[in-house]
């Protein structure tokens, strides 16, 4: 049995720390704000699991390339690791988003192009796992993952501009403002502390989760390894 | 079956005989050459079986049938929907198409004839994409005339003939490499659709608001917005596509 590494441990305890911390900051610190009152403080974790989320299938494209040029299976379960925790993540800024969407658009869910294309997003990624499953060799599995996530991960973008096409209601809160969006509104100083400190935090808890989730990947192919040498 | 043993071995004379002819010009001739002959095999083997044409044409008249009856298709919401159903149409019979295309290809050990073959293994997959194309094309026309009559509403427009082209060359694209996938999966039968839909919905997107601009006449820069996303899915997806085919049929 392969022991932890301490810095992984030390990982675990500062992202819980700094999610604690970012909790605090966006639940109580960041001042209410003006229109949209309490639940625009769902924003702070919203953007935090989504800009990991996004950064975590950027990742998984990268990895599936390398994997198509390398042939090296580690770079497969950096891909899966990738993606899993991004999954989750992604539909946790989903519900998050929900939640904020009922009393800011007065309705849980529109056709819009970001919400659609994280619908599709998410939907692409749960099909990347089904086709996994449906294979039992690791190198066909892995070959077919990465062909599987670099067309997903080429194909998600398309839909986005491809739905922009129609008009947004959205938000834009960096970079550029969208006259048609609800919901929008300035950040006060305060405010701009939480919204980077979550980014921060959740970026952190997303390393850690990924290391994790990668060690578990090495544990799992020392076990498969194992077991072939037991049956031999 | 003897047939197909026999375009098995085909391949590997006709390779050769590039091979022989001469050294330089060998790559662009062979690969041609390859090509066409996989389009020349599923044709002949399709027009002697009709298999999965027949399957694919029924099916679609099926879809546009239980439409009429869930969307109550009078002449109101035709307008608006024409382009939709359409659509929707192409879209599940194609899954159908491509699925038994490759189907065959494995279940008969075709597959692994070709891959013996000394070509260049994107010369299988362009050869799988025109024969796919074809066979969805031959569908499409044959659809359009029978809901033209049906629904009294003209679909014989160059544009949306166009449209249905591209539409149909992103869709076989991606859904030939995927299907070369999913055949080879532990639940190859119901994979197929839900590997290939999510990632064509900029397809059928832009295909279906072309055709709508086309069906109600709007003018032309608001359609070609979409057939310019249309052209540009076309290029990415079969360049991705020619580029990781490899991997996908290695063994």
């Amino acid at each position: 049995m392969q022991a932890k590494p301490v810095t992984l441990k030390v990982l675990d305890i500062v992202s819980i720390v700094l999610l604690g911390v970012s909790a605090y900051l966006a639940l109580v610190f960041a001042p209410t704000e003006l229109v949209m009152g309490d639940v625009q403080r769902v924003f702070y974790f919203h953007i935090g699991t989504a800009w990991t989320a996004l950064l975590g299938f950027i990742l998984a494209a990268v990895f599936s390339i390398v994997y198509l040029i390398k042939k090296d299976l580690k770079w497969d379960r950096l891909q899966v690791a990738a993606i899993e925790v991004s999954l989750v993540f992604f539909f946790i800024t989903i519900v998050l988003g929900s939640i904020w969407a009922r009393p800011a658009w007065n309705t849980w869910w529109t056709w819009d192009p970001r919400l659609t294309t994280a619908a599709v997003t998410e939907l692409i990624y749960i099909a990347y796992f089904m086709l996994r499953q449906g294979i039992d060799d690791p190198d066909r599995r892995a070959r077919f993952g990465a062909v599987y996530a670099l067309v997903g991960g080429i194909s998600a973008p398309i839909t986005f501009f491809a739905i922009r096409l129609f008009r947004t209601i959205h938000p834009v809160v960096i970079g550029g403002s969208n006259a048609e969006a609800e919901g929008s509104f300035a950040m006060t100083a305060d405010m701009r502390v939480a919204f980077f400190f979550a980014l921060f935090a959740f970026t952190v808890l997303f390393i850690d989760l990924f290391w994790n989730r990668i060690r578990l990947g090495d544990l799992q192919e020392k076990v498969e390894q194992l077991k072939l040498k037991v049956t031999m | 079956m003897a047939n197909n043993v026999n375009q098995a071995t085909e391949k590997p004379m006709t390779a050769d005989r590039g091979l022989r002819s001469s050294a330089k010009s060998q790559p662009k001739g062979n690969f041609f050459k390859a090509v066409s002959a996989v389009v020349w095999k599923d044709l002949q083997a399709e027009f002697r079986s009709r298999e999965l044409f027949s399957a694919m044409l029924v099916f679609s008249l099926l879809i546009i049938l239980i439409f009429n009856f869930a969307l109550e298709l009078d002449i109101k919401t035709r307008q608006s929907v024409t382009a939709g159903v359409l659509w929707a149409t192409f879209a599940f019979a194609g899954t159908l198409g491509l699925n038994r295309s490759m189907a065959i290809e494995k279940d008969r050990g075709c597959l692994d004839g070709l891959l013996l073959a000394p070509v260049d293994r994107s010369a299988i997959y362009f050869g799988k994409v025109i024969s796919n194309l074809v066979f969805m094309l031959i569908v499409e026309i044959i659809v359009l005339p029978i809901y033209s009559v049906l629904y009294n509403i003209n679909l014989f427009q160059p544009g949306l003939l166009l449209v249905i082209l591209l539409g149909s060359i992103g869709y076989v694209a991606v859904g030939t490499l995927l299907a070369a996938m999913s055949v080879q999966t532990r639940t190859r039968d119901i994979l197929l659709p839900i590997l290939l839909f999510p990632v064509v919905i900029p397809v059928l997107l832009a295909a279906v608001k072309a055709s709508e601009g086309f069906l109600t006449g709007a003018d032309f820069p608001e359609i070609l917005l979409p057939i310019n996303l249309l052209i540009a899915y076309d290029i990415i997806f079969t360049a991705v596509a020619f580029m990781v085919f490899d991997n996908v049929v290695e063994e």
